[in-house]
Protein backbone atom coordinates (compact mmCIF):
# COMPACT_ATOMS: atom_id res chain seq x y z
CA UNK A 1 0.00 0.00 0.00
CA UNK A 2 0.92 3.12 -1.04
CA UNK A 3 1.88 5.58 2.26
CA UNK A 4 -0.73 8.16 2.71
CA UNK A 5 1.89 11.15 2.72
CA UNK A 6 3.12 10.49 -0.43
CA UNK A 7 0.04 10.18 -1.90
CA UNK A 8 -0.52 13.58 -0.77
CA UNK A 9 2.03 15.00 -1.87
CA UNK A 10 1.71 13.18 -5.71
CA UNK A 11 -1.50 15.45 -5.32
CA UNK A 12 -0.78 18.70 -4.14
CA UNK A 13 1.87 18.06 -7.28
CA UNK A 14 -0.58 16.76 -9.45
CA UNK A 15 -3.24 19.77 -8.76
CA UNK A 16 -0.71 22.38 -9.32
CA UNK A 17 0.63 21.53 -11.70
CA UNK A 18 -1.69 23.15 -15.03
CA UNK A 19 -0.85 26.67 -12.73
CA UNK A 20 2.63 26.42 -12.45
CA UNK A 21 2.48 25.02 -16.27
CA UNK A 22 0.83 28.49 -16.54
CA UNK A 23 3.42 30.44 -14.65
CA UNK A 24 5.96 29.83 -16.90
CA UNK A 25 6.38 32.42 -19.07
CA UNK A 26 5.54 34.59 -16.82
CA UNK A 27 8.17 34.03 -14.63
CA UNK A 28 10.50 34.26 -17.55
CA UNK A 29 9.16 37.56 -18.60
CA UNK A 30 9.40 38.75 -14.37
CA UNK A 31 12.69 37.70 -14.07
CA UNK A 32 13.72 38.83 -18.00
CA UNK A 33 12.27 42.61 -17.14
CA UNK A 34 14.32 42.53 -13.97
CA UNK A 35 17.30 41.88 -15.75
CA UNK A 36 16.58 45.25 -17.38
CA UNK A 37 15.95 47.38 -14.53
CA UNK A 38 19.45 45.87 -13.31
CA UNK A 39 19.27 43.68 -11.10
CA UNK A 40 21.50 40.52 -11.24
CA UNK A 41 20.48 37.09 -11.26
CA UNK A 42 21.30 35.95 -7.26
CA UNK A 43 18.77 39.40 -6.45
CA UNK A 44 16.40 37.58 -8.75
CA UNK A 45 16.68 34.54 -6.88
CA UNK A 46 16.37 36.46 -3.72
CA UNK A 47 13.29 38.56 -4.57
CA UNK A 48 11.43 35.30 -5.67
CA UNK A 49 12.50 33.31 -2.52
CA UNK A 50 11.96 36.00 0.36
CA UNK A 51 8.90 37.80 -1.63
CA UNK A 52 7.56 34.81 -3.49
CA UNK A 53 4.56 36.93 -5.25
CA UNK A 54 4.58 36.80 -8.80
CA UNK A 55 2.20 40.36 -9.29
CA UNK A 56 3.73 42.04 -6.42
CA UNK A 57 7.07 41.24 -7.97
CA UNK A 58 6.12 42.20 -11.31
CA UNK A 59 4.71 45.37 -9.81
CA UNK A 60 8.34 46.10 -7.65
CA UNK A 61 10.37 45.38 -10.79
CA UNK A 62 8.12 48.24 -12.87
CA UNK A 63 9.04 50.79 -9.82
CA UNK A 64 12.32 49.63 -9.49
CA UNK A 65 15.48 52.63 -9.54
CA UNK A 66 18.28 52.68 -8.54
CA UNK A 67 19.00 53.41 -5.44
CA UNK A 68 15.82 50.76 -4.98
CA UNK A 69 12.76 53.06 -3.09
CA UNK A 70 12.64 50.32 -0.17
CA UNK A 71 9.91 52.13 1.07
CA UNK A 72 7.58 52.43 -1.71
CA UNK A 73 8.68 49.05 -2.90
CA UNK A 74 7.23 47.62 0.52
CA UNK A 75 4.16 49.72 0.46
CA UNK A 76 3.00 48.94 -3.03
CA UNK A 77 3.73 44.81 -2.11
CA UNK A 78 1.94 45.70 0.96
CA UNK A 79 -1.17 47.11 -1.18
CA UNK A 80 -1.22 44.63 -3.74
CA UNK A 81 -0.98 42.22 -1.44
CA UNK A 82 -3.65 42.58 1.14
CA UNK A 83 -5.92 39.96 -0.77
CA UNK A 84 -3.97 37.52 1.26
CA UNK A 85 -5.54 38.59 4.46
CA UNK A 86 -8.65 37.33 3.14
CA UNK A 87 -7.27 34.16 1.43
CA UNK A 88 -5.63 33.30 4.60
CA UNK A 89 -8.87 34.11 6.89
CA UNK A 90 -10.33 31.88 4.38
CA UNK A 91 -8.14 29.14 4.68
CA UNK A 92 -6.91 29.45 8.54
CA UNK A 93 -9.66 26.24 9.84
CA UNK A 94 -8.86 24.26 7.19
CA UNK A 95 -5.06 24.49 8.36
CA UNK A 96 -5.37 24.82 12.04
CA UNK A 97 -4.47 20.89 12.12
CA UNK A 98 -0.97 22.09 10.84
CA UNK A 99 -0.24 23.28 14.23
CA UNK A 100 2.94 25.67 14.25
CA UNK A 101 3.72 24.34 10.79
CA UNK A 102 1.05 27.01 9.97
CA UNK A 103 3.31 30.22 10.22
CA UNK A 104 5.52 28.55 7.59
CA UNK A 105 2.64 27.30 5.36
CA UNK A 106 1.50 30.54 4.57
CA UNK A 107 4.32 31.64 2.85
CA UNK A 108 3.85 29.53 0.15
CA UNK A 109 -0.06 30.83 -0.35
CA UNK A 110 0.05 32.03 -3.65
CA UNK A 111 -3.11 32.48 -5.67
CA UNK A 112 -2.79 29.17 -7.33
CA UNK A 113 -1.47 27.02 -4.35
CA UNK A 114 -4.32 28.33 -2.42
CA UNK A 115 -6.92 27.62 -5.45
CA UNK A 116 -6.13 24.19 -4.90
CA UNK A 117 -6.19 23.66 -1.72
CA UNK A 118 -9.47 25.34 -1.39
CA UNK A 119 -10.62 23.19 -3.64
CA UNK A 120 -9.30 19.81 -2.42
CA UNK A 121 -10.95 21.54 0.48
CA UNK A 122 -14.28 21.11 -0.46
CA UNK A 123 -13.86 17.02 -0.43
CA UNK A 124 -11.76 16.72 1.86
CA UNK A 125 -8.97 17.72 4.44
CA UNK A 126 -5.97 19.26 3.65
CA UNK A 127 -3.08 17.83 5.05
CA UNK A 128 0.45 19.07 5.03
CA UNK A 129 1.91 16.70 2.62
CA UNK A 130 -0.82 18.09 0.15
CA UNK A 131 -0.10 21.72 1.07
CA UNK A 132 3.42 21.30 0.82
CA UNK A 133 3.54 18.79 -1.70
CA UNK A 134 1.65 21.88 -3.65
CA UNK A 135 3.87 25.14 -2.31
CA UNK A 136 7.28 23.71 -2.93
CA UNK A 137 7.16 22.63 -6.31
CA UNK A 138 5.67 25.86 -7.14
CA UNK A 139 8.16 27.95 -5.29
CA UNK A 140 11.23 25.54 -6.97
CA UNK A 141 9.61 26.34 -10.08
CA UNK A 142 8.92 30.00 -9.72
CA UNK A 143 13.10 30.21 -8.84
CA UNK A 144 14.08 28.08 -11.58
CA UNK A 145 12.51 30.05 -14.48
CA UNK A 146 12.80 33.77 -13.07
CA UNK A 147 16.38 33.05 -12.50
CA UNK A 148 16.19 31.57 -16.19
CA UNK A 149 14.73 34.44 -17.02
CA UNK A 150 17.42 37.12 -15.93
CA UNK A 151 19.99 35.21 -16.88
CA UNK A 152 18.66 34.61 -20.62
CA UNK A 153 16.97 38.19 -20.58
CA UNK A 154 14.82 39.01 -23.12
CA UNK A 155 14.91 36.25 -25.66
CA UNK A 156 11.34 36.34 -26.72
CA UNK A 157 11.19 39.53 -28.05
CA UNK A 158 7.17 40.46 -28.17
CA UNK A 159 5.54 37.98 -25.94
CA UNK A 160 2.95 39.53 -26.26
CA UNK A 161 2.56 38.79 -29.98
CA UNK A 162 2.44 35.18 -29.49
CA UNK A 163 0.03 35.79 -26.37
CA UNK A 164 1.98 34.49 -23.72
CA UNK A 165 0.76 37.02 -21.45
CA UNK A 166 -2.27 35.55 -21.75
CA UNK A 167 -1.50 32.62 -19.84
CA UNK A 168 -1.85 34.18 -16.43
CA UNK A 169 -5.30 34.91 -16.71
CA UNK A 170 -6.40 32.11 -18.45
CA UNK A 171 -5.62 29.94 -15.38
CA UNK A 172 -6.82 32.93 -13.52
CA UNK A 173 -10.40 32.04 -15.30
CA UNK A 174 -10.05 28.58 -14.92
CA UNK A 175 -9.02 28.46 -11.60
CA UNK A 176 -12.35 30.63 -10.83
CA UNK A 177 -14.51 28.74 -12.75
CA UNK A 178 -13.61 25.73 -10.76
CA UNK A 179 -15.55 27.05 -7.77
CA UNK A 180 -18.59 27.74 -9.72
CA UNK A 181 -21.88 25.86 -7.96
CA UNK A 182 -24.31 26.72 -10.27
CA UNK A 183 -25.72 29.77 -11.42
CA UNK A 184 -25.26 31.72 -8.00
CA UNK A 185 -21.85 32.10 -8.24
CA UNK A 186 -22.50 34.08 -11.29
CA UNK A 187 -23.11 37.28 -9.48
CA UNK A 188 -20.38 37.12 -7.24
CA UNK A 189 -17.92 36.38 -10.64
CA UNK A 190 -19.58 39.66 -12.15
CA UNK A 191 -19.54 41.81 -9.62
CA UNK A 192 -16.19 41.02 -8.77
CA UNK A 193 -14.78 42.02 -12.35
CA UNK A 194 -16.95 45.27 -12.50
CA UNK A 195 -16.16 46.39 -9.60
CA UNK A 196 -11.95 45.90 -10.37
CA UNK A 197 -12.30 46.92 -13.66
CA UNK A 198 -13.83 50.55 -12.48
CA UNK A 199 -11.45 50.73 -9.68
CA UNK A 200 -8.09 49.70 -11.67
CA UNK A 201 -9.34 52.67 -14.32
CA UNK A 202 -10.15 54.95 -11.38
CA UNK A 203 -7.44 54.55 -8.20
CA UNK A 204 -3.68 54.05 -8.66
CA UNK A 205 -2.27 51.16 -7.39
CA UNK A 206 -3.45 47.51 -6.47
CA UNK A 207 -6.47 48.69 -4.57
CA UNK A 208 -8.67 47.26 -7.24
CA UNK A 209 -7.89 43.51 -6.35
CA UNK A 210 -9.32 44.12 -2.53
CA UNK A 211 -11.69 46.25 -3.86
CA UNK A 212 -13.14 43.54 -6.10
CA UNK A 213 -12.98 40.37 -4.01
CA UNK A 214 -15.07 42.71 -1.28
CA UNK A 215 -17.67 43.34 -3.83
CA UNK A 216 -17.74 39.82 -4.68
CA UNK A 217 -18.25 38.50 -1.27
CA UNK A 218 -20.84 41.35 -0.80
CA UNK A 219 -22.91 39.98 -3.79
CA UNK A 220 -22.63 36.47 -2.06
CA UNK A 221 -24.11 37.85 1.11
CA UNK A 222 -26.74 39.51 -0.77
CA UNK A 223 -28.10 36.67 -2.92
CA UNK A 224 -27.56 34.21 -0.71
CA UNK A 225 -31.03 32.51 0.45
CA UNK A 226 -32.14 32.60 3.91
CA UNK A 227 -31.58 28.68 4.09
CA UNK A 228 -27.96 28.89 2.77
CA UNK A 229 -27.08 30.99 5.41
CA UNK A 230 -28.64 28.90 7.91
CA UNK A 231 -27.27 25.91 6.47
CA UNK A 232 -23.69 27.46 6.49
CA UNK A 233 -24.55 28.02 10.13
CA UNK B 1 26.27 37.33 -9.71
CA UNK B 2 26.20 39.60 -6.32
CA UNK B 3 23.77 41.18 -3.96
CA UNK B 4 23.44 44.94 -3.85
CA UNK B 5 22.83 46.08 -0.03
CA UNK B 6 20.49 48.64 -0.96
CA UNK B 7 18.64 46.07 -3.48
CA UNK B 8 18.55 43.37 -0.85
CA UNK B 9 17.15 45.84 1.64
CA UNK B 10 14.04 46.76 -0.49
CA UNK B 11 13.85 42.49 -1.38
CA UNK B 12 13.69 42.08 2.78
CA UNK B 13 11.49 45.11 3.34
CA UNK B 14 8.97 43.84 0.50
CA UNK B 15 9.67 40.12 1.50
CA UNK B 16 8.30 41.52 5.29
CA UNK B 17 5.30 43.48 3.75
CA UNK B 18 4.54 39.85 2.30
CA UNK B 19 4.72 37.49 4.65
CA UNK B 20 2.80 39.71 6.93
CA UNK B 21 -0.22 40.31 4.59
CA UNK B 22 0.09 35.93 4.49
CA UNK B 23 -0.14 35.57 8.35
CA UNK B 24 -2.79 37.69 9.34
CA UNK B 25 -5.48 36.25 7.79
CA UNK B 26 -4.58 33.33 10.33
CA UNK B 27 -5.25 35.55 13.14
CA UNK B 28 -8.18 37.61 11.64
CA UNK B 29 -9.95 33.88 11.20
CA UNK B 30 -10.11 33.23 15.05
CA UNK B 31 -11.93 36.64 15.67
CA UNK B 32 -14.64 35.72 12.85
CA UNK B 33 -17.57 34.01 13.62
CA UNK B 34 -17.55 30.42 11.75
CA UNK B 35 -21.21 30.66 10.78
CA UNK B 36 -24.05 32.62 9.23
CA UNK B 37 -22.96 35.74 6.27
CA UNK B 38 -18.99 35.72 7.05
CA UNK B 39 -19.23 31.95 6.33
CA UNK B 40 -21.03 33.25 3.30
CA UNK B 41 -18.51 35.99 2.24
CA UNK B 42 -15.37 33.11 3.05
CA UNK B 43 -16.95 30.46 0.80
CA UNK B 44 -17.57 33.03 -2.37
CA UNK B 45 -13.97 34.36 -1.39
CA UNK B 46 -11.50 31.98 -3.98
CA UNK B 47 -13.65 32.72 -7.28
CA UNK B 48 -13.96 36.88 -6.35
CA UNK B 49 -10.69 37.11 -5.91
CA UNK B 50 -9.37 35.35 -8.72
CA UNK B 51 -11.69 37.26 -11.03
CA UNK B 52 -10.63 40.62 -9.37
CA UNK B 53 -6.92 39.99 -10.04
CA UNK B 54 -7.04 38.92 -13.78
CA UNK B 55 -10.23 41.35 -14.30
CA UNK B 56 -8.32 43.99 -15.28
CA UNK B 57 -6.44 42.18 -18.02
CA UNK B 58 -9.30 40.57 -19.69
CA UNK B 59 -11.32 43.63 -19.84
CA UNK B 60 -8.10 45.66 -21.35
CA UNK B 61 -9.75 45.61 -24.90
CA UNK B 62 -11.87 43.73 -27.28
CA UNK B 63 -9.19 40.71 -28.73
CA UNK B 64 -8.36 40.06 -25.10
CA UNK B 65 -12.19 40.04 -23.96
CA UNK B 66 -13.05 37.67 -26.50
CA UNK B 67 -10.23 35.50 -25.65
CA UNK B 68 -11.83 35.39 -22.15
CA UNK B 69 -15.01 34.50 -22.92
CA UNK B 70 -13.58 31.72 -25.22
CA UNK B 71 -11.25 31.21 -22.56
CA UNK B 72 -14.95 31.04 -20.08
CA UNK B 73 -16.68 28.42 -22.68
CA UNK B 74 -13.37 26.29 -22.61
CA UNK B 75 -12.95 26.50 -18.51
CA UNK B 76 -16.17 24.45 -18.08
CA UNK B 77 -15.58 21.70 -20.72
CA UNK B 78 -11.90 21.14 -20.79
CA UNK B 79 -8.78 20.13 -18.20
CA UNK B 80 -6.47 23.33 -17.25
CA UNK B 81 -3.50 23.05 -19.36
CA UNK B 82 -6.19 22.87 -22.76
CA UNK B 83 -7.61 25.66 -21.11
CA UNK B 84 -4.53 27.96 -20.93
CA UNK B 85 -3.35 26.99 -24.64
CA UNK B 86 -6.78 27.99 -26.08
CA UNK B 87 -6.49 31.32 -24.26
CA UNK B 88 -2.90 32.13 -25.48
CA UNK B 89 -3.72 30.79 -28.76
CA UNK B 90 -6.81 32.56 -29.00
CA UNK B 91 -5.60 35.66 -28.04
CA UNK B 92 -2.83 35.90 -30.57
CA UNK B 93 -4.76 35.37 -33.20
CA UNK B 94 -7.40 38.06 -32.36
CA UNK B 95 -4.55 40.64 -31.40
CA UNK B 96 -3.09 39.71 -35.38
CA UNK B 97 -6.30 40.31 -36.91
CA UNK B 98 -7.86 42.94 -35.00
CA UNK B 99 -4.23 44.48 -35.23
Amino acid sequence: MRSPVVSDIRDGVVDVFPPVFAMIPFALIMGSQAAAKGLSPAEVLAMSTIVFAGASQFLAVSLWSSPAPALTLALAAFLINLRHVLMGASIAHKIEHFGAWRYPAVHFMTDEVWAVAERRALRRPITPAYWFGAGIFLFSAWQLFTVLGAVVGSFVKEPERYGLDFAFPAIFIALALGFWQGWRTAPVIAASALVAVVVHLLVPGAWYVLAGALAGCAVAIVTAKPTEEAAAA
Amino acid sequence: MSIDPINLLAIVAMGVATYLTRISGLFLADRLPRTGRIRVALDALPPAVLTAVVAPAVLAGPAEAIAGLITVLAAFRLPLIAVVAIGVGSVAALRAVMG
